[in-house]
Order: C-alpha cells, then structure tokens, then sequence
C-alpha cells in the first residue's frame, strides 16, 4: 500500500481532472462575478467599462437603491414564505406519518393521487385557483398566496415524509402502541425526533420554491402584497429612465440571498437528508 | 399473572381472501411459556399481534384472566412486546425508553426511577442507561428490549422472536438467560420462534402452526414423542426424523415393517397392532436417535446390515447416513463407535418408538401399544443432549 501513497500525485489524467473542474467553477461562477461587480459600480463606471473589469469606485449606491426599491416586498416574501413553509412541513409530516404507519383501506390509492400534485404544472392550476381564493375572499392577499403555496406544497412534503418514514421500522409504532401511546404522543415523542434529516430537506426544499416562485406571485397578488419576485421583475422591466443595472443587480443579489443563506445554514442536513436510508433501531 | 385462552381466534384480511389463521384453539395456565412455532408465513407472528391488539381478529375471543380482551386497545390489555427488531426508540437513551411506557401511564416520577434501576440491576444493564441504542451491541440492545418489556409488569409478555438477531453463541446465552428469568418471574409469555430448539427448551406448552392452523397444542415432550402429523414430526427435532415410505404386511398377527437396506432385509414389527393398516401406503418414522449400533449381530427382526453412505461428524456425536428402502436415513451414533464409509453396520430399532403416518394426508396412524420385544433395549447407545 506504501508504494501508492509514495507515488508522485500529479499525473496527467489528474491535471486534467483539475482543469476540466476549474473550468466549470470558472464558467458556474462568471454570472456571480458579473452580478457582484456590476452591483457596486457606479452607472458611470458600468457604461465605460466592461462586464468583467473592477469596478473604478467600490460604491454602495445600488445596494442602498435597490434595498430601498424592494424592501417592502423583501418582507412580502417572508411574510409569506416562512409560514408557508412551516405548515406545508408540519402537514406533510403527518400526512407522511399516517400514509406510512397508519395505513388504512385506499392509503396508497391516496398517496397515488396526491402524487399527481408534484407533477401537475403550475399553469393548470391558476384558473381554478384564482376562483377558489375568490370564494374564499382571500384574492390578492398574503393569506391568501400562503394557502396556495401550502396546498401546492403538500404533495411534495407529504412524499419527502412519506417515503422517509417508510423505512422506520413499523415495530417502533407497535411497541409505543402497547406503551400505551397514542396517536399524536407517538408522532410527538418518538417519530418527529428522528426526523431531522427529512424535515430539513423539507424546509429547504419549499423555502428555495416558495421564495423563488414568481407565478403565484404574480397572479395572486397585487401592489403592495407582491413578493420580491415580482418586484424584481417591475424594478428590472421598466421602460422608462436610464437602465440602472448595479440597482438591478444588487435587488437581484438581494432576492437571491434568503435561499442561499439557507443551503449554507442547512445545507449538509439535504444532502444527508436524501441519501439517509432506514433507521438503525 | 393471568391465564390466556383463546377461542377459536380466526383472522382473515378479507373476504375472499384465505384465512391467515383457522379456529385457533389454546388456553394456557397463569405463570407458563407458550412456544408459538412454525415456519415463516404459518401465522403466528399474526397470532401474536392478535394477542397484542395490534391487529383485530375476525371472528372469537382472546380472554386474559376472566376478561374479553378481543375488543380493546393494546394499551389496555396490559401486555408488554419485545419484537425481533427490538425497535428501541433511536432518539431516546436506554434509561428514557425503559421509562417510556411508565411515562405515558403517569407514573411519578420516583416511581419510574426506581422501576428503571430494578429492572437495569435485573438485566444487568445499568451501566448503559444514558447510552442511544445505536451506541448498543445486538445483544445489549436485545436485553434493553426486554427491560422495557419487564418495566410494566404487565399481565402477559409477548416476545416476537427475540433471539433470532443473535449471533449463535450469544442466542444459546440468551436463551437460557430467558428461561431462568422466566423461572424467577413466573409470569405468562408467548414466545414466537421458527426455531424447534428454542420451541423445545423454553416452553411449557408448545403449539406447532401451519397455515394459521395449530397443527398441534401440546408439552414440548407430547409434541417430540407423540407427534400428532408428519409436519409436526418433521419441524421438531433435529437433524429431522427420517421418513421412509413402505407398504405394511401382516405376519403371525403382527403388523411388520419390511426394510430393506440393498444388503439385507428385514421384517420389523412395530409397536402398534391396529386393524387396517396392513397393504396400505405409509411413511414409517424414525428419530435419528432411535435408530442404535445393534450389539454383534443384532436381534433378527428389530436389526438390519447397511452400508454407509456419508458420515457428518458434529462433535458430540455422529451422523451416519445410510439407504432404507431407496430413502437415505440419518443414525445419530456416538462418534466413538462411529464406522467409516462403505463400511457395514448393524442397525437396531425401537419398534416401540417408529411412528407411522399416511402416506397421503400425512396423519398419524397407529396406536402406540407397550410392546415387549425381547433384548431390544439393553445394548442401546444412548443419545446424549447437545
């Protein structure tokens, strides 16, 4: 074994490797830079010189503008966001739980319809949805974007739960069961423990949909209840005026930022999440 | 402490579905070890999570002492379970799953320590109470299970194939661990096994399933000795008893067995004279154990020559296969008389102790008469215990 460790590391299948995966850091992080650069320059600075050059002057004029255009609907988004993401979790749970361990006649006929949820595109549901909210008087409200997007959601946590808890072991609800536990006790005290990994992956997964989303966003708010999306969107189209683009791209940094915070913050647990097989009992 | 009985305890998944479990039929004394044991898909997991509550039955009553439980919740039936895969809750310590179902029944909290302690002296496990069971080995996580199980001191205790994650060594210490404890405790358990030995050593009542129908229901000797089918001869014991397939005549008012080894033949009259039985097919059978090294030349009709075959020594004996009627047949001989292969040998037989079945439902036949056959008895090499 000694005689490969001895063995010089470079090689040139190995600079090869390297070459080919600095290339593709380099080419997955050119828009970054531009963004970056582009958002702390000056419009002076922008029009002179070109997309990759330092910017003359570090200047926080289009952060400070861009946070100025879009705060309200910063919080937009997170006023809807994190309850969103919240229920849509805590319901999914469940349902998770009851599909995998309290299985009852047509369970799977069940999970299979709810299924069709996660592939069913968003167009097709606007319609229907629109009038429902309408009914509801919720049209146009952040309540009312909340709903949609926990209803949208659950088809997607309820799998995530559901397939997770399929590989725990059935005889740990059994013998909690003859513990004396019920329904809820058990899912409070023995199963949502053991579910970090899976809520994790959850929350990452419907907070970088729900914040990233810009079609609901769109039809089913108005004005001062739109999310940063959408407020994105009306910063960067507008016709009239000069084109601000260190504005424009420091909004869209700032849009960005939320569901990036959260892969660096709970990152690991997704990846560990996905891969994460039955539970050693 | 309570007595279980069933009555006639049938279970279907539903209509038109087969039944899982048939008009089972049992009832156990307050303090004694139920073996249920089959082979895998006979029902009696099924049977057991019946007892639990955990699955409904369809049709019956499963009484606990002088109750109907058939109706109630598991929690109610006061049962403990310790399941093959001991399913630990992964998150808690070994002291908060112990303490897990005294929790939620709302025991003070001294109470529960002091339960937790006792039952941790008992197992020998105190030095593992702040552990997760992940940090456990199978055999301390195995008895951290039955801790949990004795913490209540339930009416009843269930074990779903507790040992069979066990490694070989580990699973014989256990068991006997189990039958001491069981000894000390004296309380009421089923104990589901596939396995005969564990069937043969723990329990006081063994009942021997098969397709949800309880084959047989009796002491673990009864079910040895006085097996009620050929299924029940060939799931106990082991290596199984050998089955040889023969037609019976009568002779001088016996009934004979006719053998035949390819070297020699011989009529073997059996310990059984019923009317009937003569030209019909049976299946004669034999423990391995039954059939001894006959002294010199044998006693005539009970002996027979036979070549071996293959010998498989296991170390406290040996297991010496021989041809009977186109039928290999397994001697367990001590190893110290042993012969080697393609050497001959004279076999002798009990007749009282050969068994017969049906050749096509696979009944016993037969009834066992006290038959003195002259000399058979003295010379036998007795079979010695694993």
């Amino acid at each position: 074994m000694t005689s490969f460790a001895a063995k010089p590391s470079i090689s040139l299948s190995r600079i090869a490797i390297y070459g080919v995966l600095i290339l593709a850091v380099f080419l997955y992080l050119i828009p970054l830079v531009v963004m970056l650069l582009t958002s702390f320059k000056t419009p002076e600075d922008i029009n002179s010189g070109n997309l990759l050059s330092w910017p003359t002057v570090v200047s926080g004029i289009g952060w400070v503008k861009a946070w100025g255009t879009v705060d309200g609907y910063f919080w937009n988004s997170i006023k809807i966001t994190v309850p969103a993401v919240l229920i849509s979790t805590a319901i999914g749970a469940l349902n998770g739980y009851v599909l995998s361990m309290w299985r009852f006649r047509g369970s799977q006929l069940f999970f299979g319809l709810l299924l069709f949820g996660c592939f069913l595109p968003f167009q097709t549901v606007l319609l229907p949805a629109s009038f429902t909210l309408g009914k509801m008087g919720l049209a146009s409200t952040t309540t009312g974007l909340v709903f949609v997007h926990v209803v949208y959601g659950l088809a997607f946590t309820t799998l995530f739960f559901r397939n997770y808890y399929v590989s725990v072991p059935d005889a740990l609800v059994k013998a909690a069961r003859l513990d004396g536990a019920g329904f809820f006790t058990i899912f409070r005290l023995i199963i949502l423990p053991m579910s970090t990994p899976i809520i994790m992956v959850c929350l990452i997964w419907q907070f970088t949909q729900i914040w990233n989303d810009f079609l609901f966003g769109v039809v089913f708010s108005s004005g001062d209840s739109q999310p940063i999306t959408v407020a994105l969107n009306n910063l960067v189209n507008t016709s009239t005026g000069a084109k601000e683009y260190n504005v424009d791209m420091a909004a869209a940094m700032i849009a960005g930022l939320p569901t990036l915070l959260v892969y660096v913050v709970a990152g690991k647990y997704f990846v560990r999440g996905l891969t994460a097989g039955a539970v050693k009992g | 402490m309570a007595t279980l009985e069933l009555r006639n305890v049938n279970k279907t998944y539903g209509p038109g579905l087969p039944d899982t479990l048939k008009n089972i039929e049992l009832s156990i004394k307050d303090g004694e070890f139920l073996i249920l044991v089959g082979p895998s898909g006979c029902g009696k997991s099924t049977l057991m999570n019946c007892i639990a509550g955990l699955e409904t039955i369809t049709g019956g009553a499963i009484m606990i002492g002088d109750q109907d439980v058939s109706g109630m919740s598991p929690k109610d039936r006061d049962i403990a379970m310790v399941f093959q895969s001991y399913a630990l809750y992964p998150t808690m310590s070994v002291r908060e799953n112990i303490a897990f179902g005294l929790k939620i029944r709302k025991m003070p909290a001294a109470d529960i320590d002091a339960e937790v302690a006792r039952v941790a002296k008992l197992l020998q496990i105190e030095h593992l109470l702040n552990r997760k069971p992940g940090q456990l080995s199978g055999g301390q996580q195995q008895r951290v299970a039955m801790g949990r199980a004795l913490a209540r001191r339930p009416k009843i205790y269930l074990f779903d194939e507790p040992l069979s994650n066990l490694d070989a060594k580990l699973r014989v210490e256990m068991r006997t661990e189990m039958k001491l404890m069981h000894q000390r405790l004296k309380t009421t358990t089923v104990y589901v096994t596939h396995d005969q030995i564990e069937a043969m050593t723990l329990g006081d009542k063994v009942a021997v399933m098969k397709d949800g129908i309880i084959q047989q229901f009796g002491t673990p000797k009864e079910i040895y000795n006085d097996p009620a089918n050929l299924f029940v001869a060939s799931f106990i014991g082991s290596p199984p008893m050998n089955f040889v397939p023969m037609r019976l005549k009568r002779k001088d008012g016996r009934l004979v067995a006719l053998l035949d080894s390819g070297q020699a033949r011989c009529e073997l009259p059996l310990g059984m004279n019923d009317a009937g039985l003569e030209d019909r097919d049976v299946i004669l059978g034999l423990r391995p154990e039954q059939i001894v090294l006959a002294a010199g030349e044998g006693n005539g009709s009970s002996s027979i020559r036979a070549e071996v075959q293959v010998t498989e020594p296991t170390g406290p004996d040996t297991l010496v296969f021989v041809q009977l009627n186109d039928t290999k047949v397994c001697c367990r001989l001590a190893p110290d008389v042993a012969p080697q292969v393609g050497e001959t040998l004279t076999l002798q037989f009990d007749p009282a102790k050969v068994l017969l079945f049906d050749a096509n439902t696979g009944e016993r036949l037969g009834t066992v008469a006290a038959l003195p056959v002259p000399g058979h008895a003295d010379n036998v090499t007795q079979f010695k215990g694993r």
